[in-house]
């Protein structure tokens, strides 16, 4: 008997399904849907209540719509009532519907969870399977919550039954996967290993995936676990399928869960013990052993099982990367399957063979099979195939065959897919610059890259070729004529244009000598090219042009006519016509020294990690790539990481503004000017000091107070009770102030409550200049004014006084503190008086996200969010903050959604009620 | 980790699909069609792997896959997963659902759509593979149908349809 059959299904649905499938438009399929939509609506809606074979129906008509791809809005209520039905049938729908519609946010969440509650407790296997797939499926926090405690118990628990458990160890593992905070580790956890044991290979099976997730986020815990995984492994592989039950697939022991044991021990270092270690040796060797036997099968399920388990052996041998031995075999194992009539294993074969590249024991090895693997990249019909071709190359490269790589790649680039070239770009110019004997080979290949697959050269490329050019004087002559003579093509990429007047630009005068290539026969080359590019490259050929004015004056006429004429000086691009306007001005005005200085060569660059690379790991995921600095020797020895390529990168794109555009300051001091600006847009001249406060609440630096004379700065720092205030007096004006002085007043009821102590100013401030006072402030209590700064000095005659409140406010001194969900609220519940809440209401201007949020008030040193309360609302969290005198505030956000629009409350409870007014400010930090 | 367990036929229609990830309804529907965009153009008698779309993670993800007749069934994984286990594992979905429905084909799978779920969620819960053994599933998938009849003729006096 078929385990469905096929004529008992609802009729109804089958109607409604044939019917979508005859509708012949779009059209008419909607239009269709629609009406079974308001149809269910009503249904669900309607005053006679459904009874459970009907809501079963609609559910599955909604499943059914859903998976057509339009979006439901409702029936979610009716699927959660079918939760509780005690008919397996009902149950089961509602949560399918639940584990296919219900997202981790859902409101539902709560009443959902009762159910699962309810089913886990039930007792009945079936019942608590569906409960665990539900939470497993939907994997919310939540749900980890309110079950993580439950489900290890339910796993070791001595009765439960098989398939439980299996659904309790990967229900498990999913709360781990997204919560993993939230799932305690206990003595549980050593039971857990002992699943290993267990007579169920299905229950073994989940408690392997299960121990190798653990296993990588604690590896002590579970060291138990490598012998009774290797145990177990022991007897599936070397004994003949008497204790697998039905896992024997196609012939093969348990594949399976062969594999996912020898995953788990890659979580570790091969084992030290001796007996052990040879007993896992053994099982190794057999499994390799075994690819050598005839086939049992011929169908193709049985070759892919029995391949699966030795690819995992594979990884495992290079994971331990221990016994030279098994490492070799292992490549020649590889070998053959690279030249194997399935494509899948080629594919596979490539992909481990990369890892295997980087061991010290096999990469020659691996060497051996170079012409193989050219051949798959010039062969093979599949782009998948064909890319690990190019990442094994890449993989295997190294100084001894670095040109015929370089040069197969570069030819297989002529035809490779587009989705590939950008990589392989990236890959050659990498491999090009690492196993560069001699440079010039590295600027041929680059002028290649750009010249094949120019479109694909990123930015990264070119800079780098500059960089090098730039920092090694043997090469600069050499890519100077080579660019020259690459320029001549008929047509040449614009990146080739860039890189050549970058070059010409700056090392233009080293080929000067060759009346082919004489100074006008150079500029007369590049500004061919000059129409046919983007502003960009124009704003460099103009850089470049100004620099031959420098090193040729015989062409200055020539270059002053061209930066004359009205398509430069009055471009309509901005750049264009700046730069055109200040290097004609240039070049009219300074005298030849200055030009010399002004358009000097460029410094060498610093030496870093080449941001190819980095751009090359962005790409892939760093897992992807071969680490080729471990193993290998790195010419450049550079070891920066991936971060500081980000500057890396910048560094050359900065330099052509900084250097070529001659009217900016000298690099170092782009920053400075930068800031001055930023503080400029920041505090636009104002009397009233009151106006830079407010940014002050979350801020500790910044200017606090501008007008035209005086411009006062802050920069303070907090610790506990304490804060140290750094006042800066910069004197705008070009006349000394005189009588400077200074006083902090507090009122009479501030004064016990903070004290802020003074160091001595000096009483001139010169034209210009800028001094510095330090206060010193204590947190006595808990206050809510703010002291004044009176200022007081003589400027040409008058005597001035200006007020600034200083920002010192009692958010200053507060400390984060975290604490458990039920703590916050049995405190919450303890500040019950109505002086010790304030509760706020306001519109949300913006859409909230739970992690902006968050970061905003955490940035405000407010506190630690740490908790998700239970609740129905869409997001509601609590912070809660202790300051150094012994109180406590709790903050509670909620928000909620009414009538369609969001709608924030926000709830502070606290002891002393100076608080008032940090209240609000949280409030508009929430909004 | 499975991410995402899609079937469709070869024009792109969705017969199933089961995210284990969130996304939105749309961005769930994109990644259909991205996926079968980017499976339905391979030859057949290519490899069975591929990295995954953009929109699914990238080059982190795989998309493992096979064809049978009309249907594609995708699986996306991270490298967690072993490529031929996982190609194993469809086997086995496949051949339980051959079972189930007697020779399946694509109309079985539009029909019962709530089968094949429960089918699959005997082996894969959550993104992680609960059981192998089609014996074993078949035998979980019987003992559902068997309390599904029980509660059938509880049905037949109230059925109405539509």
């Amino acid at each position: 008997m078929p385990a469905v059959s096929k004529g008992d299904g609802m009729r109804g649905l089958a109607v409604f399904i044939s019917d979508i499938r005859n509708c012949k438009s779009k059209e008419a399929e909607v239009k269709r849907i629609n009406k079974e939509l308001a149809n269910i609506r009503s249904k669900f809606k309607g005053d006679k209540a459904l009874d459970g074979y009907s809501k079963k129906k609609y559910v599955c008509k909604l499943l059914f719509i859903f998976l057509l791809g339009h979006d439901i809005d409702f029936g979610h209520m009716e699927a959660v009532n079918l939760l509780s039905s005690n008919k397996y049938t009902e149950k089961q729908i509602g949560y399918l519907f639940i584990s296919v519609l219900v997202n981790s946010n859902s409101e539902l969440i709560r009443l959902i969870n009762n159910a699962i509650k309810n089913d886990l407790a039930s007792r009945n296997p079936t019942f608590m399977n569906l409960a665990l797939h539900c939470i497993a499926n939907v994997g919310s926090r939540e749900m980890a919550e309110a079950f993580a405690s439950d489900i290890p118990r339910i796993l070791v628990a001595g009765d439960t039954m098989d398939s439980v458990k299996q659904s309790a160890a990967l229900c498990l593992l999913r709360l781990n996967r997204t919560s993993p905070d939230l799932v305690p580790m206990g003595e549980w956890t050593a039971r857990v290993v002992h699943l290993l044991n267990d007579q169920h290979l299905g229950v073994v099976t989940a408690a392997t995936s299960l121990i190798t997730t653990l296993a990588q986020k604690s590896p002590d815990d579970f060291k138990t676990s490598v012998s009774l995984a290797v145990a177990r492994l022991s007897r599936i592989v070397t004994s003949a399928s008497i204790d697998l039950q039905d896992y024997t697939y196609y012939f093969v022991a348990a594949p399976w869960l062969s594999v996912k044991l020898l995953r788990l021990l890659q979580c570790y270092p091969p084992p030290e013990d001796a007996s052990l270690r040879s007993r896992l040796t053994e099982c190794l060797e057999t499994i390799l052993n075994k690819a050598q036997e005839p086939p049992k099968s011929k169908k193709v399920q049985h070759s892919n099982a029995k391949n699966a388990v030795l690819f995992e052996a594979i990884a495992l041998i290079i994971h331990h990367d221990s016994e030279p031995n098994l490492l070799v075999r292992a490549c020649n194992q590889l070998g053959q399957f690279l030249q194997h009539r399935e494509t899948n294993l080629r594919y596979l074969a490539l992909e481990s063979m990369c890892t295997l590249a980087s061991s010290e024991f096999s990469h020659e090895a691996v060497k051996t099979h170079i012409e193989t693997v050219i051949s798959a990249l010039k062969t093979e019909r599949d782009v998948s195939v064909r890319q690990r071709a190019v990442d094994l190359l890449y993989a295997m490269c190294d100084r001894s065959n670095s040109k015929q790589i370089v040069a197969e790649m570069l030819s297989y680039l002529e035809t490779a897919d587009y989705s590939i070239r950008e990589e392989i770009v990236l890959k050659v110019a990498i491999l090009a610059e690492k196993y560069a004997v001699d440079y010039t080979w590295y600027v041929d290949t680059i002028l290649n890259l750009i010249r094949i697959a120019g479109d694909y050269v990123s930015e990264e490329v070119w800079y780098r070729v500059i960089q090098i050019v730039i920092n090694r004087d043997d090469v600069q002559g050499y890519a100077a004529k080579t660019v020259f003579e690459a320029l001549q093509a008929p047509a040449c990429h614009e990146n080739l244009v860039k890189v050549g007047g970058y070059i010409l630009g700056e090392f233009g005068n080293l080929i000067a000598g060759d009346p082919r290539s004489s100074p006008l026969v150079q500029f007369n080359l590049l500004h061919s090219k000059f129409h046919l590019c983007s502003v960009p490259t124009r704003a460099l050929l103009l850089s470049a042009y100004i620099k031959f004015i420098n090193l040729f004056p015989e062409v200055k006429g020539t270059i002053q006519d061209v930066l004359r004429s009205d398509s430069q000086l009055r471009n309509a691009d901005v750049e264009l016509q700046q730069r055109a306007v200040e290097y004609l001005r240039l070049s009219c005005i300074a005298s030849t020294d200055i030009l010399a200085t002004v358009l000097e060569e460029m410094p060498p660059f610093p030496e870093r990690e080449s941001s190819i690379l980095a751009k090359l790991k962005k790409k892939k995921g760093s897992s992807k790539l071969p680490d080729m600095d471990d193993s290998r020797k790195n010419v450049n020895g550079n070891t920066e990481h991936a971060e500081d390529a980000e500057v890396a990168s910048k560094v050359p794109s900065h330099t052509f503004t900084d250097n070529l555009n001659v009217n900016s300051a000298p690099s170092s001091g782009a920053s400075l000017l930068v800031d001055v600006f930023s503080d400029f847009s920041s505090a636009a001249p104002t009397e009233s000091s009151d106006e830079h406060f407010p940014r002050f609440v979350c801020k500790n630096n910044g200017v606090i107070y501008e007008n035209q004379l005086l411009q006062i700065g802050l920069k303070s720092e907090y610790r506990q009770n304490l804060g140290r205030m750094y006042v800066f007096y910069g004197n705008k004006t070009s006349t000394q102030f005189q009588s400077f002085s200074t006083s902090v007043s507090s009122n009479d009821v501030l004064c016990s409550q903070l004290n802020v102590q003074e160091k001595p100013v000096d009483p001139l401030i010169e034209a210009g200049a800028q001094v510095q006072q330090i206060l010193n402030i204590e947190c006595v209590s808990d206050f809510s004014d703010t002291p004044v700064l009176n200022i007081q000095f003589r400027y040409g005659g008058t005597l001035q006084n200006i007020a600034v409140k200083l920002p010192v406010m009692l958010n200053k001194f507060f400390q984060p503190t975290e604490m458990m969900s039920q703590d916050f609220f049995q405190r919450w519940k303890q500040l019950g008086a109505p002086q010790q809440e304030v509760q706020k209401i306001f519109k949300a201007k913006n859409q909230m996200d739970t992690d902006v949020t968050k970061a905003k008030v955490n940035s405000e040193a407010l506190g630690q969010c740490e908790h998700l309360g239970p609740s129905v609302t869409d997001l509601s969290y609590s912070i809660n903050m202790q300051s150094d005198f012994s109180f406590m505030i709790l903050l509670l956000l909620w928000c909620f959604y009414e009538s369609s629009q969001l709608t924030s409350l926000c709830s502070v409870a606290f002891t002393p009620p100076a608080l008032r007014f940090r209240c609000s400010s949280v409030g508009r930090c929430g909004s | 980790m499975i991410k995402a367990i899609l079937i469709f036929n070869n024009h792109g229609k969705p017969r199933l699909s089961k995210f284990y990830e969130h996304y939105n309804e749309d961005t769930e529907q994109q990644i259909i069609r991205e996926t079968f965009h980017l499976v339905s153009k391979r030859d057949e008698n290519v490899c069975n792997f591929l990295e995954g779309g953009l929109l699914i993670g990238g080059s982190d993800y795989k998309l493992i896959y096979r064809h049978y007749a009309t249907l594609y069934f995708v699986f996306c994984v991270d490298s967690s997963e072993s490529e031929l286990g996982i190609l194993d594992l469809i086997q086995v979905f496949v051949e339980t659902l051959d079972k189930c429905f007697e020779n399946v084909c694509e109309l079985d799978l539009i029909f019962h759509v709530d089968k094949v779920h429960h089918i699959l969620a005997e082996m894969v819960m959550g993104g992680m593979v609960l059981e192998t053994n089609m014996n074993e599933i078949i035998t979980q998938v019987d003992a559902q149908n068997k309390m599904e009849k029980s509660e059938t003729f509880i049905f037949q006096s109230t059925r109405q349809d539509r």
